[in-house]
């Protein structure tokens, strides 16, 4: 904690005129956003996300290509080759306009999950912290039941039987996400609703309901969102597994996962290019919001702020 | 080994320790801290030096560059560390770990942070065997009984292979100078061993290293904010301010006539001299501002921007440490005069705390007139077992059966060692937990009868003031928030009269108007405790309990923290009952004390005849525990001293709880003894006095 030297009176003397007082005073996200800034780490991953979001969202738009229609006549064309800067796959798509449309599933699927686990998590893991009683061990004992089966089977079992589709593969994966948010989320809940300034508060007269909004939910915020990024970065990665697995969305449309299981096959064969694009661009996309998530991290820590 | 117990070895003695103006620098990431700056010091032989200081005046950084145990990006920069006459920082990296292994030991101040909680007592305190003296495993065990049998363990040879959990604090403190001790050492650094603990067990531990002492003749290094704890216990004292050694001398001499301007003003910051010296409660002497900052460069004395007696001089030109067996860094030392204590420039502090109202009250005034009556008052938690049944396991007995009442504008103290339930009292008047029975009556209302909106209402009336203002403050609000939310809880006023209310707040507890721009954490603690108070104060309540309202605080703030609790006690006519385990603060404090043991009030009566004239065993005891900076004050106790721990609450013992302790326990003491007496009431069946006569007669307590 730093001890500004702000004006101590001593005893029943007047108060001294007090010094630092030129600097004005900033508000807590003001504070919050100059600290994420000092995270070098977090800027590249906020750039590289806006940059590869920015490629798959808007690259279509003055990159055209026919991601509908098979061309066999141009199948594994090395990149550069026939004005494809990527190359082929193995049914005459262009590479990279295949990327920027994998991107799009991909980054909307990631997106749409991780915040789906994180808001239905926050709400389970907080009424079970809150109400307590029995509330609570019947609560968290679902979501050990739940952790408890493989997560792998569950979404082989459960993409058998629904066919994927954009929605479906968001639904799939947010109902397993949320177990995470939903145990922290619990426990956040736990220690805050017996911090001292909620004490402090109800020795005041305040209620439950004060107590929530006032105090537990802005103290918790912080850790939410923070844990959103990471669901989100999560959350892509499921979207590669499932496709992987070839449970993802149905050709013609495509995805980052997909492409790579596809890309696979060719290992052997010197396609390269249909298996590293693809790779590296997962990497890179969970990579940047883990960084956003750990800036995010400092930037809620309020010890870590200063003026 | 040397069995050399001397106290003043003569000069021909070579220092075991030798500090020559060491630097030690941490690294952070805004800038670097100059923790130490040109510490010099002594360590004879056998002798114990006591380094006394504020939190940030580098005595524990000292304490820490000697073991080479300085945090992260901490560096000793400059200077030497002799240690037997050779210089540690030179010395090859082998040796001095080796020497830092076999010829120091050290103790730390948190006994269960500094024990692992996954290794057995025996495996860890024969660490350092196994480690620096390669001794076989069974050997290590014999070794390792036998030095715990030394640090005053019982059973020894069951105790090796408890986990440190299984172990109350004070006994972990033991296994701790156990394992500092196990290779015999020259040199023992204590570094705030007792700070964590009761003060009965802090004289245990005391009383056990001064032993161990002369035992292993071995050199002690106390280090320590409590200056009561150095004044009992040293043969030399060293005072620290800001990574400095401002003052050092033989401890009698140093308490008799202390000569830097802020030794004398932290002696006179003390309650203890402040009853002590006038009879009636003095003002205490609060020193100005807050030490600085040092990550900055400093120029001259650094304590004189917080003194009265500074001039010109001494904020521009370097001051050294003068020559001598009393040496002091000050350019305008406290004069010697040989006869009188601490020579005071009268003025500042004579001013006699004004009566309160409350205990002048007479006998024959109903008790219908008290801030706060709380009648036969119980409080048990019952013990969970753990799943989702949760079967209750049995009951932990806090608070059993406790009366007493608080006048308007009377000060009413609880002490007690922790556990003993003082908080949970403080909980219950406030109403933050519902008694188990009892009856808790704020203003002639019980506080059971009370729902919903009236409810409410009863909390303007007692508002609670915490120990860690910090931990009590919402980390995500503005000050200005924090400060107006009793009065938007409580429905008082619109917008512009709260923040009236909040100016003359800030006014009233000393602080600018610019706080209020700010958050929790950029305050020091006294002005968090400033802002606490002033948050209390917002719903201009009757009754504050201050639960442990000054323990976190430094010597010098706490004094300033004290002295703005009395002046507003005096201008609001409040009424506090103040919550500590300190008696001397307590003592300061309160008009009357009572005194708790396991749930139960032991004694009651007005503070003067309390603290001097204890009628029951456990508050002489207490009261022979709580060290003093008066010097020879151990000696002319009358020597109550209490063995063992305090008992589990699960199962209390019946009858007097404290009779499993007591050294006058006898049979009858099985049955519980009532609280009896008219002003000064005690619950024993062998007090140790009559009640004095000329207490005054006023029923404080129903019995």
């Amino acid at each position: 904690m730093s001890t500004l030297s702000e004006a101590v009176r001593p005893g029943a003397a007047p108060a001294p005129p007090a010094d630092a007082a030129d600097e004005p005073v900033r508000g807590l996200w003001r504070q919050g956003l100059v600290v994420f800034c000092e995270n070098r780490l977090a800027l590249v991953g906020l750039g590289l996300f806006v940059l590869l979001a920015g490629i798959c969202f808007l690259g279509p738009l003055f990159y055209h290509t026919d991601q509908v229609h098979t061309d066999l006549t141009a199948v594994h064309l090395a990149p550069g080759e026939q004005g494809h800067p990527l190359g082929t796959d193995g049914v005459g798509y262009d590479q990279l306009g295949r990327l920027m449309l994998g991107g799009q599933t991909s980054i909307i699927v990631g997106l749409a999950a991780g915040i789906l686990a994180t808001a239905v998590g926050t709400l389970w893991g907080a009424v079970a912290g809150f109400a307590g009683g029995w509330v609570d061990p019947a609560m968290m004992r679902v979501v050990d039941a739940m952790m408890s089966i493989p997560s792998l089977f569950l979404f082989m079992l459960l993409a058998a039987i629904v066919t994927p589709s954009v929605p479906m593969l968001i639904l799939i994966i947010g109902a397993f996400a949320w177990l995470g948010p939903a145990r922290l989320v619990r426990g956040e809940a736990l220690t805050l609703r017996s911090r001292e300034y909620v004490q402090a508060m109800r020795g005041m007269g305040g209620t439950g309901g004060r107590a929530v909004r006032r105090h537990i939910v802005p103290n918790a915020i912080g850790t939410v969102i923070v844990n959103a990024t990471f669901q989100v970065a999560d959350a892509i990665l499921y979207v590669a597994y499932l496709s992987f697995l070839g449970l993802g969305v149905p050709p013609p449309a495509a995805n980052w996962g997909g492409m790579l299981s596809d890309g696979l096959a060719d290992t052997y064969s010197g396609h390269w290019w249909l298996l590293y694009p693809p790779g590296i661009a997962i990497i890179l996309i969970v990579l940047a919001f883990n960084f956003i998530g750990d800036g995010l991290r400092d930037a809620f820590e309020v010890r870590l702020r200063r003026r | 080994m040397s069995e050399s117990t001397v106290r003043k070895p003569p000069a021909a003695v070579q220092p075991l320790l030798e500090l020559r103006d060491l630097d030690t620098d941490i690294a952070l990431r805004r800038g670097t801290v100059h923790a130490l700056d040109g510490v010099s010091l002594e360590v004879m032989p056998g002798e114990t030096l006591g380094v006394v200081g504020e939190s940030g005046s580098g005595k524990t950084m000292t304490a820490l560059s000697i073991m080479g145990l300085l945090p992260p990006g901490g560096r000793v920069s400059g200077g030497q560390i002799l240690f037997e006459g050779r210089d540690l920082r030179s010395l090859p990296a082998d040796e001095v770990r080796r020497i830092r292994g076999v010829r120091m030991g050290m103790v730390f101040q948190d006994p269960l942070t500094s024990l692992n909680p996954t290794m057995r007592i025996g495996v860890q305190v024969a660490e350092p065997l196994r480690v620096h003296e390669g001794v076989g495993k069974a050997d290590a065990r014999e070794r390792t009984i036998e030095i715990l049998r030394r640090v005053g363990m019982p059973r020894p040879d069951r105790i090796v292979d408890n986990y440190p959990h299984e172990l109350s604090g004070g006994m972990r403190q033991r296994v701790a100078i156990a394992m500092a001790l196990v290779c015999s050492p020259r040199l023992l650094i204590a570094d705030e061993p007792t700070t964590a603990l009761d003060v009965t067990t802090q004289r245990q531990i005391l009383e056990l290293i001064d032993d161990l002492r002369e035992e292993f003749g071995m050199a002690v290094i106390l280090v320590t904010h409590d200056l009561g704890v150095i004044a009992g216990r040293a043969d030399r004292v060293a005072v620290m301010y800001a990574g400095r050694v401002v003052e050092t001398a033989a401890t009698a001499t140093l308490f008799r006539t202390p000569r830097h301007r802020y030794t004398e003003a932290l002696m006179e910051a003390l309650p203890e001299s402040a009853i002590r010296e006038t009879g009636a409660h003095a003002r205490l002497y609060s020193i100005p501002g807050l030490p600085p900052d040092l990550s900055r460069p400093l120029a001259g004395c650094r304590f004189a921007p917080r003194c009265r007696h500074v001039t010109d001089e001494c904020r521009i030109s370097d001051i050294t440490l003068s020559a001598g067996e009393h040496q002091h860094a000050c350019l305008h030392p406290v004069p010697t005069t040989p006869a009188a204590p601490v020579t005071l420039p009268a003025p500042v502090r004579v001013e006699p705390a004004p009566q309160p109202a409350g205990p002048t009250a007479g006998p024959d005034e109903p008790a219908a007139t008290s801030v706060l009556s709380v009648r036969a008052l119980v409080k048990n938690y019952a013990a969970h077992g753990r799943g989702l049944l949760r079967r209750t396991a049995g009951q932990v007995s806090a608070v059993a059966g406790v009366s007493f009442e608080v006048g308007p504008g009377e000060t009413f103290g609880l002490v007690g060692e922790s556990g003993c339930g003082k908080s949970t009292v403080g909980r219950l008047a406030v109403g933050l937990e519902r008694p188990t029975a009892g009856q808790i009556m704020l203003d002639g209302t019980d506080l059971a009868g009370l729902a919903g909106r009236e409810r409410r209402r009863m909390h303007r009336q007692v508002q609670l003031m915490f120990q860690d203002s910090y931990a009590a403050m919402n980390p995500r609000m503005r000050v200005d928030a924090i400060l107006a939310e009793p009065l938007e809880i409580q429905k008082v006023g619109d917008g512009a009269a709260r923040r009236a209310r909040i100016a003359t707040l800030l006014d009233q507890v000393g602080l600018s108007r610019r706080v209020l721009e700010r958050y929790p954490h950029e305050f020091s603690g006294g002005q968090l405790q400033r802002i606490g108070l002033a948050r209390s104060l917002a719903l201009q309540p009757r009754l504050i309990v201050g639960d442990e309202p000054v323990s976190a605080l430094d010597v010098s703030i706490q004094a300033q923290v004290l002295n703005l609790m009395r002046d507003l006690q005096r201008e609001l006519g409040l009424a506090y009952v103040f919550i500590s385990h300190d008696l001397s603060v307590v003592d300061y404090m309160a008009d009357r004390i009572g005194v708790m043991y396991l749930g139960k009030l032991v004694e009651v009566g007005p503070a003067r005849d309390v603290v001097r004239a204890a009628r029951h065993p456990y508050t002489q005891a207490l009261i022979d525990a709580v060290p003093s900076i008066t010097p020879n004050a151990a000696a002319a106790r009358d020597g109550i001293t209490i063995r063992g721990e305090l008992p589990s609450a699960l199962n209390p013992p019946t009858g007097c709880r404290f009779r499993t302790r007591c050294p006058l326990a006898q049979e009858i003491c099985a049955t519980e003894p009532p609280l009896a007496g008219d002003g000064h009431q005690v619950a024993c069946h062998f007090p140790l006095r009559p009640e004095s006569s000329a207490a005054p007669a006023r029923a404080g307590a129903v019995a």
